[in-house]
């Protein structure tokens, strides 16, 4: 354990924080596009929300492997497309939980909003989204645990990350490597868990006094 | 406020051809089962919903032509969800349209203040949310939400609908409160006629998207325009309301025993023994009510009177045939009179009220339903049994 540290420490401490960047981007980039969407599929036709949202599951069913593969024709290898692949996949998520956190705010809420003359706009900053806050952040919170996962894949195309001892591992048929890699991912991923539970708690909108 | 009026064609028709015009300061109730139209008509004043066709017009401008968000924080709303912010606090909420209208801060907090005491709640209640407080006590928030940026109207959407019968009650006599301290006008949807009877200064009957009656809670119980109307307002309550709103025209004795002030005493006597009655009303030529005499009057100067207008009582209680049964049977009741004139316009005599009389009113009211066939039959029994019956006990 100590000499896997002293031989390959320096190493995963860097493996690591791509990981970490990686998964970050995808997810910030997740969720930059999804809520914004989510929320406006509430605003549009129901027929229009559900082309959407069967575009996003349809994407969903594409396995990882095929659909970091597919990068490469057209992103090239490395970080990049990685992101791009694993920034396809937490849109789902996301999307689905802000869509229908959306639509379950109770609709008397949102018709008092209206009546009492806020703009459409006042009525989702100030109604609409903190109230669907928590259901929204659980699905980044399932989003990010995916992302995490899915990044050790990542490393098939080139994109570093702890994916690269594990896939070594593999080649070498060496359990210090492998578990080297997964370990790490498994810890990261309940870290950020964690740390967007606490963020869910922040964001859920207080409704007592105590 | 003045001449709403909208029509509402196409497919399904809400609203038809539906004219009202609102004064300023009054109260009034849509009324109406589900899917008469009355929602989506206090909807459509506030442009939660726009019609098909006509115009609305607040204070005489044309609402149609107005920025929906500024008109829209001019009149206030409550609805029957209550639709309070469930993470906001009192205070928040409260303050939630004067926030949208960009107000002090200071004033935004001195506005809470006052209107947490005008639905008579403590004031730390300001920093509760509403999960904190009962169903009756949100609703209050919600109805003095709708009032906090001195809103001159305020659409009321069954607000109380969801309410236990005895909170709904105090919220009742607040909202009827408040509407006439502070001269607001409200319109008030409900499906309950006790609510639209109680609240209301003008009460809007709506059935299929029409108007079937706009009157006042008086004119509806008494003038039920159709048969829609009055099974809304319901067999009961019409035969309770009866004494309420019968006049004294309608159950007075008719042909009551009079005379002439040029009559001499004797044959005001004669008169009172052949009709058998101790005393007798007092009229001119022209039927004019003069005065009244009785047996007593007449036995103590039988001496020293002649004539029926030396000793007639010209100073007694007498009431128009086209009051309200109501008011009267208090005031025979607590004068203790056995029997009162009636009087009509021009102050001709035109019969007679008696405690007799008012025997049938209370048993109406009482066993109205069974004794109805008895009901319809009692002036004709009445006329019968008139003079025994008017003048059969002691005048006053």
């Amino acid at each position: 354990m100590i000499s896997f540290l002293e031989t390959y420490g320096a190493q995963m401490i860097l493996k690591t924080w791509q990981h970490i960047y990686i998964s970050a981007f995808s997810l910030a980039l997740g969720v930059i596009v999804a809520v914004p969407l989510g929320i406006l599929m509430t605003r549009v036709k129901s027929s229009v929300a559900n082309v959407i949202m069967s575009i996003a599951s349809m994407l969903q069913t594409i396995p990882a492997m095929a659909l970091l593969a597919l990068m490469i024709p057209f992103l090239g290898i490395g970080a990049f497309p990685a992101i791009i692949a694993l920034f396809i996949y937490s849109l789902l998520p996301i999307l689905r939980n802000t869509y229908l956190g959306m639509e379950d705010v109770e609709p008397a809420l949102i018709d008092a909003a209206k009546g009492m003359g806020m703009t459409g706009w006042q009525s989702i900053i100030k109604v609409e989204v903190p109230m669907a806050a928590p259901v929204i952040m659980s699905g980044v919170r399932l989003s990010a645990t995916y992302v995490i996962a899915w990044a050790a894949l990542a490393s098939y195309i080139g994109a570093g990350g702890l994916g690269d001892f594990i896939f070594n591992g593999l080649n070498l048929y060496r359990t210090d490597l492998i578990l080297g890699g997964s370990i790490p991912v498994i810890i990261l991923a309940l870290i950020v868990d964690w740390l967007l539970g606490k963020l869910e708690a922040v964001v859920t909108p207080r409704t007592t006094q105590s | 406020m003045s001449h709403l009026n909208k029509t509402y064609p196409g497919g399904k028709v809400a609203v038809k051809d539906f004219n009202l015009e609102i004064e300023k300061g009054e109260f009034v109730c849509f009324i109406g089962t589900s899917g008469s139209g009355k929602t989506t008509t206090m909807r459509m004043i506030n442009r939660m919903l726009s019609q098909t066709s006509g115009t609305i017009k607040l204070n005489g401008e044309d609402i149609g032509k107005m920025d929906p968000v500024k008109l829209r924080r001019k009149i206030g709303y409550v609805i029957q969800n209550i639709g309070l912010m469930p993470h906001m606090t009192i205070r928040d909420n409260i303050t939630l349209v004067p926030r949208l209208l960009k107000w002090p801060q200071e004033k935004m907090n001195e506005r809470a203040k006052k209107m947490i005491k005008l639905v008579e709640l403590p004031e730390d209640y300001l920093d509760r949310y509403p999960s904190e407080l009962s169903g009756g006590q949100q609703q209050r928030i919600g109805v003095v939400r709708a009032l906090a940026a001195d809103q001159d109207l305020v659409l009321m959407d069954e607000p109380f609908g969801a309410l236990d019968p005895i909170t709904r009650e105090s919220l009742q006599d607040l909202v009827k409160d408040l509407q006439e301290r502070l001269g607001k006008t409200f319109v008030f949807v409900t499906h309950d006629m006790d609510e639209a009877l109680k609240l209301s200064t003008k009460i809007v009957i709506m059935d299929g998207g029409e108007i079937m009656q706009v009157a006042s809670p008086d004119d509806v119980l008494r003038h039920p325009a159709n048969e829609f109307v009055e099974n809304l307002i319901g067999k009961d309550r019409l035969i309770q309301a009866r004494p309420s709103i019968t006049t004294v025209g309608q159950v007075m004795l008719k042909d009551p025993i009079a005379t002439t002030p040029g009559k001499s005493l004797t044959d005001a006597l004669r008169l009172m023994h052949d009709k058998r009655v101790d005393s007798l009303l007092v009229t001119d030529e022209a039927g004019i009510l003069k005065g009244v005499i009785g047996i007593e009057d007449v036995d103590y100067n039988f001496n020293s009177a002649t004539s029926v207008s030396d000793i007639m009582e010209k100073d007694l209680f007498y009431v128009q045939s086209n009051s309200l049964i109501r008011d009267t049977v208090e005031r025979i009741l607590k004068r203790g009179l056995k029997n009162i004139p009636v009087v009509d316009d021009k102050h001709r005599l035109v019969g007679i009220v008696t405690r007799a009389t008012l025997v049938d009113i209370v048993y109406d009211a009482l066993w109205g339903d069974e004794a109805e066939d008895e009901a319809s039959n009692n002036i004709h029994h009445e006329e019968d049994a008139a003079p025994a019956d008017a003048k059969g006990g002691e005048t006053k």
